[in-house]
C-alpha cells in the first residue's frame, strides 16, 4: 500500500507567537518544527506501509526552512518527499493551499492520503477535505483509529457524543487526531538515512497552479480588552474561598 | 446583497444549538435568511429554525446525509447555491460542518474562513488569535457565497417567534466512492451535558492518570448541576474519551463557574472555556498560564484541595 502523508512546518508550538508588520506570523529561522499533529498520521502511515510492503511519501508546502520538517518525517521512516516551496505562496489561503497539495498528490497517486485533523498554528481544519473533493476521493476526518480492511479501510471517527465506525474503499483520505497512536522517535540510523532520501522541490507553476490570489486579507488587528487580574490564594483558606465563589455564583 | 444562509446540523432530536446561534446572528446582517437542514429530523427542525429567524428552510430528511457524512451535503448545497445564489453561508465550527464547508469550497471556489468569532457580513468577519488576546478583522473576497465557520457559543440564541417556509430538497449524491457509517457508539457521561452544565470541572495533565477523574466526578455529584471535562492532554493520553474535551478541537463551554484542575492553560484549551462567567484554577505551579486568566487562582495540591472542596460543598448543602 502506497501512502501519501501531508505534513506542515509550523512555528515552534511552545514559543510565543508574534505578528509582523504585514500581519503574517513572524517566522524565526531555526524556530520551527514538523507540526506535532502530523506525526500521528505519519506513524499510522509507516505502520500500514510496513505491514503491506508499501512506500510512504511526504508532501509539504512551506517556506525553504520547511525542509527541516520534511527531514524529520524522512528520519522517522518516510521513503521520499515532495516540498512545494514558492515565495508566491506566502500567505496562501486555504483554497490555494488545497489546490497546490491536490496537484502534488495527483502526480503520484496513492492508495491512501493521511493528514492531521488540523494544524497547530492555523487550526483551520478544512484543507484535507477540500483536497479530497478536488481529487474526487472518499474521506473520513477526525479519525482516532485507522485499519486496512480488505480493499479499503475501517475508520473510527470521533463525534461529539462518542464515535462512529465508517468503511470506505481505496483510494481515500483520512485525517487523524492526536492520540490515534504514539509516534516513534527518529533513530540515529533514521536521521543518517534521511540525508540520502529523495526530496523533490517544486514551485506552484511546476504543479500547474497559477491562480495564487488569496481571497482573504487582514483589515485590522486590535488588542482584546485585557482581563483584570484575579485573586490568587494558597494554603488553608483555598477550599473555603472556592466554596464561597460557588455560593456567590448561586450554583450551590 | 443576496441572502445569508445557515447550514444547520440536525438530528431527530432537533437542530444543533449552534444553528440557532447562527440564525440569531444572521438577523443582524440583514437580507433574507434561510437555513439548510439535511438528514433525518430536518423537516421537523424547521419549526425551531423558523422561530430563530429563518424565512426559508431548505430541508431533506434523506438518511444519506447521516450515513455518508460531508459529501452528499456539500453536493446538495452546491446545487442549491446554483439556483438561489446566496451571498454568505454560516457554518458551525464542528467536525461535521467543517467537512461540508471544506468540500463545498472545492466545488464553488469561494473563500472559506475558519474559527470566526463574529461576522459583519459577506465581506468581513472577525477571528481571535493568541488565546483571544487579539482580534483580527478579515476582509473576504472572491466569488460568492463566502463560507464562514463560526466557533460555537460566539452568540446567544434568541427566538423571534417567526415561521419558516419549508422547501423540500432532493439529495444530490455523487456517483464516486464515499465513506459510509457502519456503527455508531455513544460514550456520553451521566449527569448534565458538558455544553449545558452550570458548572464544569475539568482535569488536565496534572491528574496524572484516569483514576483521579473519579475525584472530579464526586465533586460534580456534590454540586449537582456540574459536568466533568478535560484538556486535550488528558484526552490524548487516553484517560477520558474525546467527548470530554474542552478547547479548540473540543467543546466550547460557557458555564457559570469553570474549575480547571491540573490544567496548565495552553491556548488550545483557553479558547474553549474563557467565556465562563467565573474561572477557578487549581494548579501546583504558581507560573501556570491558567492562573493569569482565573478569577480565583489556587496554588496548591489538587489531590488535597478537590476532596476537601467536595466535603465543604456537601457540608454547606446540608446546613
Amino acid at each position: 500500500m502506497n501512502i501519501t502523508v501531508l505534513a506542515k512546518f509550523v512555528p515552534n508550538p511552545t514559543g510565543t507567537p508574534e505578528l509582523g508588520p504585514d500581519n503574517l506570523l513572524v517566522r524565526t529561522a531555526g524556530d520551527g518544527a514538523l507540526d506535532p499533529g502530523d506525526e500521528y498520521g505519519l506513524e499510522l502511515a509507516l505502520q500500514l506501509a510496513e505491514a503491506s510492503g508499501g512506500e510512504v511519501t511526504v508532501v509539504s508546502m512551506g517556506p525553504d526552512e520547511a525542509i527541516a520538517g520534511v527531514q524529520r518525517a524522512l528520519a522517522m521512516g518516510a521513503h521520499k518527499a515532495v516540498l512545494v516551496t514558492d515565495p508566491a505562496l506566502r500567505g496562501a489561503d486555504a483554497l490555494v493551499t488545497a489546490r497546490v497539495l491536490a496537484a502534488a498528490i495527483a502526480r503520484q497517486p496513492a492508495d491512501l492520503v493521511i493528514a492531521g485533523a488540523e494544524s497547530t498554528d492555523g487550526y483551520t481544519g478544512t484543507v484535507p477535505v477540500t483536497v479530497a473533493e478536488l481529487l474526487d476521493m472518499a474521506s473520513v476526518t477526525a479519525a482516532r483509529k485507522l485499519e486496512a480492511d480488505g480493499d479499503g479501510f475501517r475508520v473510527e471517527r470521533q463525534t461529539e457524543s462518542g464515535y462512529d465506525v465508517l468503511g470506505m474503499p481505496s483510494p481515500a483520505l483520512v485525517t487523524v487526531t492526536a492520540g490515534a497512536t504514539e509516534p516513534r522517535y527518529p533513530s540515529l540510523k533514521g536521521i543518517m538515512a534521511a540525508k540520502s532520501k529523495p526530496v523533490e522541490r517544486l514551485s506552484a507553476a511546476d504543479l500547474g497552479v497559477n491562480d495564487l490570489a488569496s481571497t482573504q486579507s487582514v483589515a485590522a488587528v486590535t488588542d482584546a480588552p485585557p482581563k483584570a487580574g484575579g485573586e490568587i490564594v494558597s494554603g488553608d483558606e483555598a477550599v473555603a474561598r472556592i466554596a464561597d465563589l460557588l455560593a456567590e455564583a448561586k450554583v450551590i | 446583497m443576496g441572502a445569508t444562509w445557515v447550514f444547520a446540523e440536525v438530528t431527530p432530536e432537533g437542530p444543533h444549538p449552534a444553528a440557532l446561534e447562527l440564525l440569531t446572528k444572521a438577523r443582524s446582517i440583514g437580507g433574507d435568511i434561510a437555513a439548510v437542514a439535511f438528514g433525518p429530523g430536518a423537516t421537523a427542525a424547521a419549526l425551531e429554525l423558523g422561530a430563530h429567524g429563518a424565512d426559508t428552510v431548505y430541508a431533506s430528511d434523506e438518511s444519506v446525509f447521516a450515513d455518508q457524512p460531508g459529501r452528499a451535503a456539500a453536493h446538495t448545497l452546491h446545487a442549491l447555491i446554483g439556483r438561489h445564489a446566496p451571498s454568505l453561508i454560516l457554518f458551525a465550527g464542528t467536525y461535521d460542518s467543517r467537512d461540508v464547508a471544506g468540500r463545498l469550497q472545492a466545488l464553488t471556489g469561494s473563500t472559506l474562513m475558519a474559527n470566526a468569532t463574529d461576522v459583519e457580513g459577506p465581506a468581513r468577519a472577525r477571528t481571535e488569535i493568541f488565546g483571544g488576546t487579539k482580534f483580527v478583522d478579515v476582509d473576504l473576497g472572491g466569488p460568492e457565497p463566502r463560507l464562514v465557520l463560526v466557533r460555537p457559543k460566539s452568540f446567544a440564541a434568541e427566538p423571534t417567534g417567526g415561521t419558516a417556509t419549508v422547501v423540500s430538497v432532493d439529495a444530490v449524491v455523487p456517483d464516486s466512492a464515499t465513506a459510509t457509517v457502519i456503527e455508531r457508539h455513544t460514550e456520553a457521561a451521566s449527569g448534565p451535558k458538558l455544553e449545558e452544565a452550570n458548572v464544569v470541572i475539568a482535569g488536565g495533565r496534572g491528574l496524572g492518570g484516569p483514576e483521579p477523574f473519579a475525584m472530579l466526578d464526586e465533586l460534580a455529584a456534590a454540586i449537582g448541576t456540574a459536568a466533568v471535562g478535560a484538556s486535550r492532554a488528558a484526552v490524548d493520553a487516553g484517560w477520558v474519551p474525546y467527548s470530554y474535551q474542552v478547547g479548540q478541537t473540543g467543546k466550547t463551554v460557557k458555564p457559570e463557574v469553570y474549575i480547571a484542575a491540573g490544567i496548565s492553560g495552553a491556548l488550545q484549551h483557553v479558547v474553549g472555556m474563557k467565556g465562563a462567567n467565573r474561572i477557578v484554577a487549581i494548579n501546583k505551579d504558581a507560573d501556570a498560564p491558567i492562573l493569569r486568566i482565573a478569577d480565583l487562582g489556587v496554588v496548591g495540591d489538587l489531590f488535597q484541595i478537590v476532596p476537601a472542596l467536595t466535603e465543604e460543598v456537601r457540608k454547606r448543602a446540608n446546613s
